[in-house]
């Protein structure tokens, strides 16, 4: 049901012209996603996702429209090509689905790795009931460290990009680092 | 093959091939970044959908016995998430300063302003 919501979502993307609107779109797009990580039992991942994928994107998009105008013009080239490709592309990976796992099957190789140690040991050897917390913050440590540097690097670039100067942008370098700061403990 | 039991991943490709079309048939570069913010959370959606256990719980520990879903693939795309906020965000503020140095952010408009040197 959601999901349908979500392809909807996505061709109205596809179809309209004024810029406002598609972004207004991508906000709602989050936002169901983040409902549909939530009947998949991904409680952290929906929480993040509706503040930074819904929230912190939606802004960022809202101030970069506001700088460069919210028209686009109508697409000139013949939209055959593309989705010539596009189908080529979705044929491949519905081909990739043959052998992969039914959904939700408690049988699939994706649970039988690491994934029995994190769910039975995390709670003795980490202390924190949020599995999700202790792999984020101990097993994956690093992963996490070298994510807050890709983050940093993407400030940094933003900033390089658009100057220190101006008052307008420093403001989104302001919400870019607000970013930065504000999921850590996520 | 069973049908209805790869429905999720079914409509992610779908997600999927309308972001990517959005990136290459669009030729605005906000839209383009939209396109690839669809693109980007229909992969979430297949990861979270691999993660997902029949009859499981959230993986947060609860007293008794329960079947929990896969943690790791939570872990994964939260981290997912906040890289492609600040990609995103690195490509707008390239949409800004290109709006600034050629006055359009369409593509075709650019490529007729770079020919005309």
């Amino acid at each position: 049901m959601l999901l349908t919501f979500l392809v909807a979502t996505a061709l109205a993307v596809v179809r309209l012209r004024s810029l406002f609107a598609v972004v207004m779109l991508s906000g709602i797009y989050s936002l169901v996603t983040a409902g549909i990580f939530i009947a998949l039992d991904a409680v952290d991942v929906a929480f993040t996702e509706a503040a930074v994928g819904a929230g912190i994107a939606t802004m960022l998009m809202l101030g970069t429209l506001r700088l460069t105008g919210h028209r686009q013009v109508a697409p000139r080239h013949s939209p055959l090509l593309p989705l010539l490709v596009v189908t080529i592309t979705g044929g491949v990976l519905l081909w990739g689905t043959r052998d992969m796992p039914r959904f939700g099957d408690p049988a699939a190789p994706v649970h039988h790795h690491v994934a029995p140690r994190y769910i039975e040991d995390s709670p003795t050897e980490v202390g924190v009931p949020n599995m999700v917390t202790s792999v984020l913050a101990s097993y994956r440590g690093f992963d996490t460290l070298g994510e807050t540097v890709v983050v940093f690097t993407a400030g940094v670039g933003v900033l390089a990009l658009l100057g220190i100067g101006g008052r307008r942008r420093r403001d989104e370098g302001a919400e870019d680092t607000d970013d930065d700061g504000g999921t850590r403990p996520g | 093959m069973d049908w209805i039991g790869q429905y999720n991943y079914y409509v992610v490709f779908f997600l999927m091939m309308t972001g990517f079309y959005v990136v290459v048939a669009r030729g605005n570069l906000v839209k383009k970044i939209v396109g690839l913010n669809i693109f980007q959370s229909s992969v979430f959606l297949l990861y979270i959908s691999m993660g997902k256990v029949d009859e499981g719980t959230a993986p947060i520990i609860v007293a008794g016995e329960a079947i929990y879903s896969n943690p790791l693939p939570h872990v994964l795309i939260l981290t997912a998430i906040v890289v492609g906020v600040a990609t995103t965000a690195l490509g707008l503020a390239l949409a800004v300063r290109i709006k600034e140095a050629y006055g359009t952010i369409e593509e075709d408009e650019i490529h007729e302003q770079d020919d005309d040197w």
